[in-house]
């Protein structure tokens, strides 16, 4: 039978992962016929897509939603399908031939895999002691105690005793790859996409799947207002970042918008010198957007009056629709109140990234519905604007009622410990419900993959870590890492464990271009 | 073709006459030097005796003051010590486990600090405490952390121009660039540090030049930097990391640069020493010449630095992360016979055994530092396994100049007893290990008594993420007892 060998051929296991496509994730697509602009974290909007040509109903007091259809008008990633390259062909070929030879279970992915006596930790649900974690062509079919879980008779069988199972890691926030985005030219740059930079290849996508995680946004720099449009990947073992991409039910790419305020994006103009001009120069790009957004609608149908495609306009035109989400780089309390004042002027959907000092406008922030991603590092300071930077910003947001994740910021800190973020927020006073979450479902949300990742849920991606021990443990190891029903890290493959503790060949020479981090350029 | 003796350190000794007469004109250097410097101490009234471990250069400074202090403030400093000692330098601290790092770790144990310094220590059914002292209780007890390498109270927490005394960028090479002019207790992330229960730091300028400048060794408790010091100039802290690279028309532009840098520098110190000594020589012997009679050549407060050095006195820090780097500063102390402390040693892995021959103790980079770079091929194991080989391993937080703007030893080394260490060999890692590194163990370092009441307690293991230290005690008295 199938055995899962690791670091197959990469080929054949890309012609198997096409041959074995899961179909386009459109559950309950119906539904949306329309939806109006909501924070991320609110109940799903996933597959809004697939109906393309719906309208959608206004937020009160918000602004002209873009019509999603109007092809030539809307950026749209044009990559429906993998297209598989020609020895990826062969591969597929080959593996179909042996797959038939074997008989029933013609790919790997298919066949159950029933991971017996673990503990597991759902997220969504209280902790099961000792359970069954049953999966099946790339996603999970089952959780709960032995007694409530049927295993099928073909299923693999593998025992868990003494380990942990939870969802693979989401870090909402994540410069892996080399990243590089808008340059030093202007500080608004939405049509600068970070997918063209990625290098998917660099070792620091090894180093996350040793470290649990298994979806990222990937985003550019904070040296900017507005530096460009990230990229939600799964971390498949993948060779293009097409492979790794998470799809829209349109088949787009799936991805948010950075933005920033504060010190980083200050600087010689024709960048902002002040905070108010920040501000200002983000208000007049909205309301050009506005206006952009506006005439499409109106003149859809009237190729002589529609305006000349502008895919930076476009690109914050979605971000006013509510279709991307903005991810905005903010520490210092009144730089927090500022995004906040803009969102309630402009309606966009907004993830607060970093906030250092959420904790002092932490009611605030929960009053405006934003889901809150922390960075937690080991001291304060480094930036003025991080000087009041606290461990206990996580709990407190927590107890204010804010969807409350952690991000690894990676390089800032490095995703092979990106648990200890969450620990360190269990240190300061978060629950530990909150805590798991955080690196999980909170994650989810903030990316609008609430219902196909982020806990361990019947229906949704076998994504999940395999743990020596408790979470929140130094001693803890990751051993392995599981991607849609496909191991990507396995702590005793030599070659993989190479990744998890460093040593020589592992290493890593690109850094992010952050356009704006001097300090961070020094470096010992 | 000469053969370098050093470079064969098995065979035996094909050249011993040289090696013999280098090791003699190196003791004779270190004596004489020692006495030139005394001699120079004495006429300019101020005695730099780093040795001592005291703090002369503050006490000398004041001496030196023509005006003395007013009465009153004497009344007020005695008053004051009189009454911190009182109120503070007294305590008992109780431990389900104590880790004395001498000896095995006490279940139930004692720590009585008297007048600052531990009085006793034991079990508790076979120590007394006395009456009126204040007892503090924790589930784990340890000695205050020592941090053997780190920048903070030079590099303060805003990152702005004014805070950042780690690095004089003017010219390559600094040795006279002393710690103690720009380490600032009252930094906040001093406090920061200590909150998690380090007492000790080995501070100072950062890796980032080829010579930066020295280092200190420091508490992280008191009102001013000369009551905190316990050794004003510990290190000379040496870079040969592409940090250390200028662009342009600058030097050092290469490796090779930097390594002919060095070496031109450490003769020329050499050359300054001698000189000194002959100086010295017939001052001594001509005894109707002036005591006072300036040395020939004049004093160099850079050449003194390095001709500590090459005295053995004082270590050079090397930070080297790739093993090419860490060859190189092997090699230049061997040409030179200076003590070298490697720090960062990324790669040090790869030569376990030529550290090991060289006798070079290690203090790993930060182990969550960023592994880009040269330090792109960093491992979490590298103090198992240098530990392993027999080689002395410190943790530290070293030096960032970004976010976060220092670390935390006690969480770097949490990662250290979670890839290899064990409990034992991780703590004493930041407690023992670099208080033997630094020569301060006769006051830090481990509980026995006499030496510094300095206690760490935490209320579980001290490495798991959500352990909290729940008290800090320096010289005796409480610096912290809200848990973080």
């Amino acid at each position: 039978l199938f055995f899962p060998e690791r670091r197959i051929d990469p080929v054949q296991s890309r012609a198997r992962k096409e041959a074995d496509q899961p179909s386009r994730d459109c559950k309950g697509a119906d539904k949306t016929k329309t939806r109006a602009p909501k924070q991320p974290g609110q109940p799903s909007r996933d597959c809004k897509g697939a109906e393309p040509k719906q309208s959608r109903v206004r937020k009160p007091g918000a602004l002209t939603p873009v019509p999603h259809h109007s092809g030539a008008h809307l950026p749209r990633v044009e990559i429906t399908s993998v297209r598989a390259p020609r020895e990826s062909l062969r591969f597929l070929t080959g593996a179909a031939l042996f797959a038939l030879a074997l008989g029933p279970a013609p790919f790997g992915r298919a066949e159950p895999i029933a991971f017996e006596n673990a503990r597991l930790i759902p997220v969504d649900a209280p902790e099961i002691e000792s359970g069954v974690l049953l999966i099946e062509d790339g996603k999970i079919v089952a959780v709960g105690p032995a007694a409530d879980v049927g295993i099928p008779p073909g299923a693999r069988r593998i025992d868990a005793s003494g380990k942990t199972i939870m969802p693979g890691l989401v870090c909402t926030h994540s410069h892996l790859g080399g990243i590089g985005g808008a340059d030093g030219s202007a500080p608004i740059q939405p049509d600068v996409r970070v997918s063209d930079s990625i290098n998917i290849r660099a070792p620091g996508f090894r180093r996350a799947v040793a470290g649990g995680l298994t979806t990222l946004n990937l985003m550019p720099g904070s040296g900017h207002l507005l530096s460009g449009q990230t990229i939600y990947v799964k971390l498949r073992d993948a060779g293009t970042i097409e492979e790794a991409a998470i799809r829209n039910p349109d088949g787009s790419i799936a991805g948010g918008l950075k933005m920033a305020n504060g010190t980083n994006s200050m600087r010689a103009a024709p960048f902002p010198g002040t905070r108010g001009k920040s501000a200002a120069l983000v208000r007049e790009q909205f309301i050009k957007a506005r206006e952009y957004q506006a005439k499409c609608e109106r003149f859809a149908d009237d190729p002589e009056k529609r305006p000349a495609r502008d895919l930076g306009l476009e690109c914050l035109a979605e971000a006013l629709s509510g279709k991307r989400v903005i991810h905005h780089h903010t520490h210092r309390h009144d730089d927090i109140m500022t995004v906040l004042r803009l969102q309630r002027e402009f309606g966009f959907r907004v993830v607060l990234h970093h906030v250092s000092e959420g904790w002092r406008v932490a009611e605030e922030i929960a009053a405006a519905g934003a889901p809150c991603s922390v960075i937690l590092v080991d001291s304060p300071g480094g930036k003025l604007e991080a000087a009041n930077l606290i461990f206990e910003t996580g709990g407190v947001l927590e107890r204010a009622g804010v969807l409350t994740a952690y991000h690894t910021d990676d390089w800032i800190t490095d995703s092979r410990v990106f648990l200890r973020m969450a620990a360190l927020g269990v240190r300061a006073g978060m629950s530990r419900e909150g805590a798991l979450a955080s690196v999980t479902l909170a994650g989810a949300k903030m990316l609008d993959l609430e219902e196909r990742i982020g806990s361990l849920t019947p229906g949704k991606d076998a994504d999940f870590a395999i743990l020596s021990g408790d979470p929140f443990s130094v001693y803890t190891k990751i051993e392995q890492t599981w991607v849609e029903g496909n191991q990507v890290f396995d702590r005793a493959d030599p070659n993989d464990r190479l990744y998890a503790v460093g040593g020589y060949g592992a290493g890593e020479e690109a850094k992010p271009y952050l356009c704006c981090a001097e300090h961070a350029e020094g470096g010992q | 073709m000469k053969r370098n003796p050093s470079n064969h350190p098995a065979s035996p000794a094909p050249e011993s006459t040289q090696a013999n007469r280098a090791a003699t004109v190196r003791e004779r250097t270190s004596h004489r030097a020692a006495t030139v410097r005394e001699r120079t101490n004495r006429a300019a009234t101020v005695r730099e005796r780093s040795r001592d471990r005291t703090i002369a250069i503050f006490t000398a400074t004041s001496r030196q003051n023509r005006h003395p202090a007013p009465w009153y403030a004497l009344l007020v400093a005695i008053v004051f010590s009189l009454t911190s000692t009182r109120a503070a330098a007294q305590i008992a601290v109780r431990g389900e486990i104590v880790h004395t790092m001498a000896g095995d770790a006490i279940s139930n144990g004692v720590v009585v600090v008297e007048s600052g310094k531990i009085s006793a220590v034991g079990p508790a059914d076979r120590v007394r405490i006395p009456q009126g002292f204040p007892v503090l209780t924790a589930k784990v007890v340890t000695p205050g952390l020592i941090d053997a390498h780190a920048t903070v109270g030079l590099t303060g927490i805003y990152n702005q121009k004014q805070d950042q005394d780690q690095l004089e960028r003017s010219t390559a090479m600094q040795p006279d660039l002393r710690a103690v002019d720009a380490f600032n207790i009252h930094d906040p992330l001093v406090k920061w540090v200590r909150d998690f229960g380090v007492t000790t730091v080995h501070t100072g300028h950062a890796p980032g030049e080829l010579i930066s400048g020295q280092t200190m060794v420091v508490k992280t408790w008191g009102n001013t930097v000369e009551a905190a010091t316990l050794v004003p100039t510990a290190m000379v802290a040496c870079t040969l990391a592409s940090s250390a690279r200028k662009g342009g028309d600058k030097s050092p532009g290469t490796r090779a640069k930097m390594m002919a840098m060095l070496r031109g520098k450490l003769i020329a110190a050499r050359e300054y020493q001698r000189k000194r000594i002959e100086a010295e020589d017939r001052a001594t012997q001509d005894s109707s010449a002036e005591t006072d009679v300036p040395a020939d050549p004049a004093r160099d407060l850079k050449m003194d630095v390095l001709a500590r050095v090459l005295a053995g006195e004082l270590p050079l820090l090397i930070t080297a992360q790739r093993a090419q780097d860490i060859a190189n500063a092997l090699r230049l102390a061997r040409e030179f016979e200076f003590r070298l402390v490697l720090d960062g040693a990324a790669e040090s892995y790869l030569l376990i055994d030529e550290i090991k021959a060289a006798k070079v103790p290690v203090i790993v980079h930060p182990l969550m530092a960023r592994y880009f770079g040269e330090l792109k091929n960093a491992s979490f194991e590298t103090p198992a396994k240098l530990r392993a080989a027999g080689i002395p391993v410190c943790t530290q937080s070293g030096f960032e100049d970004y976010v976060p703007k220092t670390r935390v030893v006690l969480f770097e080394t949490a990662i250290a007893a979670a890839n290899g260490l064990t409990f034992e060999q991780a703590l004493s890692a930041m407690t023992i290990d670099p208080a033997r590194l630094l020569k301060v163990d006769d006051r830090v370092g481990s509980l026995e008594v006499g030496k510094d009441g300095d206690l760490a307690l935490y209320d579980g293991d001290p490495f798991e993420y959500t352990s909290h230290c729940v008290g800090v005690v320096i010289n005796g008295e409480v610096v912290n007892a809200e848990p973080r």
